[in-house]
């Protein structure tokens, strides 16, 4: 009996990677795909790592795989954009050995700045599109991949979900089988897209998509569970899961491959049922499909394009089931800058400036909420610093002066920088601040090319980020350490006062990251407390006011910043050693 | 067998993830068919977060859903009232006896609930331990959710030495002692 193991589902994705004979994967982290990188780093004769972006981290997979080696790209669906360049021009030209591109799609947004849905971007660029149910699933799904990219060449998309990424169930565990490198041949007709081979690339991509949607009615992942035949259910991915809760005997499609859709497969189906109901997450993808092909069906109509599904919206809908449990009406608890956060004291001294920030993706994204109220806008990886100097452009000099971009370190290097290249380059006098904490935080601390280490622990010479700034010859380049609040305020004056392009390089590492713990702890001197609510502003989870206003610290969540110590006038906070 | 569901509630940082794993091995290693489901990124930033435990002979979806869960174990009094309406009319609640301020009340834009524990044990079955204590006594603070877990384990059809079995195979070698006197504590209680 083959080996049995519980696994995370981007785990299993990693483990059937591996276990195809993936020899490349490139990735930038990102939420929630980052496990399936951190998993296949672990496993011997891979090459797996950490790019800058997810543009950098396709071409990386496309040269693996042109070059004769199986080789996998994965990221979140946001990064699909960044990485949409490569796509669109890959799917011409195809594969030499097999090539994946595992996408994570955010029904829910847990942790995203919306709610895209990746099978679009297989149908607009020719990509097929698998989508597994379970841990089992993304394990065999993967090694699938391989071998439909080889059959059909062509990149495969595997879409998945946070709910089936980040859900463990039981996977069968197999030895890796690694196919022999397919020999390099040069092959301008193929590898070179440029207007002449290109056209000729588009008819064969158009001819290739078409032998698959044929095919698809055979393929295994594509199966009619059939049952009662009242109603019969075309689903896929998690969603599988809650039809399968609720009705167990109905009348099931369950598509493994969701672009391109079997026509054949699902008139097959649909004439087998008296009602016919699509139920998948987020776009009516596989209904607009059916109602092409003048089947009626449900979908849409009776489910929300908005969201995670679940088996009480099932129950709700279909059976009339009363569902609705009401919560109780307290406080909400929204994720928050943990104690001891650098980015806590930068938003501090911004606040007190009056100053507004033009935001990015990254932990400071939380500088917009409560207390703290700096961070007006957050669009995109990098669009902090290029945003800022278009409002400068609109509204000039005058506009932007108490505005400064905030950026982390990790951003900086993934798309920032491009951005930062361009207020140069266009004359900006704008100030942008590189909040350093040395890590990639949110996502839970990866490298990346200025902290000095790769994916798998090796040390390498760290990209300077002052470097890079002084490279695009910008004159005011100024670094301060996040906890010296003096200095900051005083930079960050000088700086935005000033008609020329800066930069302030905020520096201290992640509160969390490994061995950089600070060697204290604050306490409360009750005593000298004068209730006088400063320590308080910048919103520390570790302070708390008791009954009577006086101030109290949790000692098992302060990280011993010294931040609130700073701002007390009284002396009624402490540090001690620990 | 029917599908159990248990739920994990807490405060991002908390330490839930571990619990789960803890449970979901000692399933798994017992034959059951198992999912779980966690939450990573954003939430995981001080913000309320709910893990999902579900084993039996065949399980579907891996999340549980309101009024479904027979076992909810809260690290946090706010937590278990959040998230209390997803237990059965006859699911046992487990809470650790602590408070962690949210932002709202932290910036007085709320008021944290008084008497959460007592408000939840006119409608559940309900038992509490001061977990964060017990593990300062202890020695180490952090192991207060293998105090929890102790708890939680009374409530459930594994022996203690199921238990102590795959505790040892889930936490730091170096901790495994503390862990286990940990889930003593609470077993105990």
């Amino acid at each position: 009996m083959a080996e049995k193991e519980i696994m995370l589902g981007n785990a299993a994705i990693a483990r059937g990677a591996w276990e195809a004979g993936v020899k490349v994967s490139a990735a930038y982290p990102g939420t929630p795909s980052t496990e399936i990188s951190e998993n296949l780093v672990k496993y011997p004769d891979v090459y797996a790592e950490w790019s800058p972006n997810e543009k950098v981290a396709a071409e990386v997979a496309i040269g693996a795989s042109m070059a004769g080696t199986r080789a996998m790209v994965s990221m979140k669906h946001v990064g699909l954009n960044v990485a949409s360049d490569p796509l669109y021009s890959v799917s011409y030209i195809g594969v030499n050995a097999g090539l994946l591109f595992c996408v994570a799609d955010d029904p829910g947004l847990y942790s995203s700045q919306n709610e895209q849905d990746t099978r679009l971007i297989g149908r607009s660029s020719h990509v097929p599109v698998l989508e597994p149910s379970d841990s089992q699933e993304a394990l065999e799904f993967t090694r699938l991949a391989f071998e439909l990219s080889e059959k059909y060449d062509t990149p495969v998309i595997l879409r998945t979900t946070t709910r089936l990424g980040h859900s463990q169930g039981t996977v069968e565990l197999n030895d890796r089988a690694v196919p022999e490198d397919k020999p390099y041949e040069r092959n301008m007709a193929k590898n070179v897209m440029m207007p002449g081979p290109a056209k000729g690339r588009h008819l064969i991509v158009e001819e290739r998509e078409k032998r698959m949607a044929e095919d698809a009615a055979d393929f295994s992942i594509n199966r009619i569970e059939a049952g009662d035949d009242s109603i019969g259910f075309i689903t896929s991915g998690i969603a599988y899961q809650y039809v399968k809760e609720v009705f167990p005997n109905a009348s099931v499609l369950k598509l493994g491959l969701v672009y391109p859709l079997p026509e054949k497969l699902i008139r097959k189906f649909a004439s087998s049922v008296k009602r016919l109901i699509i139920f998948e997450e987020l776009e009516p993808f596989i209904e607009d499909y059916v109602k092409s092909l003048g089947i009626k069906c449900e979908g849409k109509d009776l489910f929300t394009i908005q969201g995670e599904y679940s088996a009480n919206m099932l129950r709700s809908t279909l059976l009339n089931e009363d569902v609705n449990c009401v919560g109780a009406n307290i406080p909400n608890r929204p994720p928050i800058l943990c104690p001891g956060c650098p980015h806590r004291s930068t938003f501090y001294v911004l606040k007190k400036l009056n100053i507004h920030a033009s935001g990015d993706i990254g932990c400071y994204t939380l500088g917009a909420v409560d207390p703290l109220n700096v961070v007006d806008t957050t669009v995109c990886m990098g669009a902090s610093i290029s945003m800022l100097h278009g409002m400068e452009k609109a509204k000039g000099r005058e506009f932007i002066k108490n505005w400064v971009a905030v950026i982390g370190d990790s951003t900086f290097m993934h798309t920032g920088i491009n951005s930062l290249e361009n207020m140069a380059y266009n004359r900006s006098s704008a100030t942008v601040m590189i909040l350093d904490n040395s890590t990639t935080g949110m996502t839970g601390h990866q490298d990346h090319a200025a902290t000095g280490k790769t994916l798998d622990g090796t040390v390498v010479p760290a990209i300077s980020l002052y470097k890079i700034c002084k490279a695009m010859n910008i004159e005011h380049v100024v670094e301060v350490d996040a906890f010296d609040t003096a200095k900051l305020e005083r930079v960050i004056k000088e700086e935005t006062a000033r008609d020329e392009l800066s930069v302030i390089i905020v520096c201290a590492p992640c509160a969390l990251l490994k061995g950089q713990k600070f060697p204290y702890k604050v306490k409360a001197i009750p005593e000298k407390c004068k209730k006088c609510g400063m320590c308080l502003k910048p919103g520390c989870p570790a302070i708390k006011k008791k009954e009577d206003g006086s101030i109290e610290i949790d000692d098992t969540l302060c990280n011993g910043c010294g931040l609130c110590v700073q701002l007390c006038h009284f002396g009624a906070l402490e540090k001690y050693e620990v | 067998m029917v599908t159990k569901n248990i739920m994990i509630v807490g405060v991002g940082g908390q330490g839930t993830l571990l619990t789960s794993r803890i449970l979901g091995g000692l399933m798994a290693s017992r034959g059951y068919d198992v999912k779980i489901s966690e939450v990573h990124g954003m939430a995981q930033r001080g913000g309320s977060v709910v893990t999902f435990v579900r084993y039996g002979d065949k399980v579907y979806e891996p999340i549980v859903e309101e009024g479904q869960a027979d076992l909810m174990i809260a690290f946090e009094r706010l937590e278990a009232m959040r998230y209390s309406h997803f237990l059965k009319k006859d699911g046992v609640l487990i809470i650790n006896d602590t408070r962690i301020d949210p932002m709202p009340v932290v910036t007085g834009a709320a008021k944290y609930p008084e008497d959460i524990i007592k408000t939840l044990s006119s409608s559940h079955t309900v038992y509490s331990i001061d977990a964060m204590s017990e593990a300062k006594k202890l020695g180490n603070q952090k192991v207060f959710n293998l105090v929890v877990l102790g708890m939680a384990a009374k409530h459930m059809d594994f022996s203690k030495e199921e238990w102590v079995d795959i505790i040892r195979s889930r936490v730091p070698e170096k901790t495994i002692e503390i862990n286990l006197r940990a889930f003593d504590t609470g077993y105990l209680s």
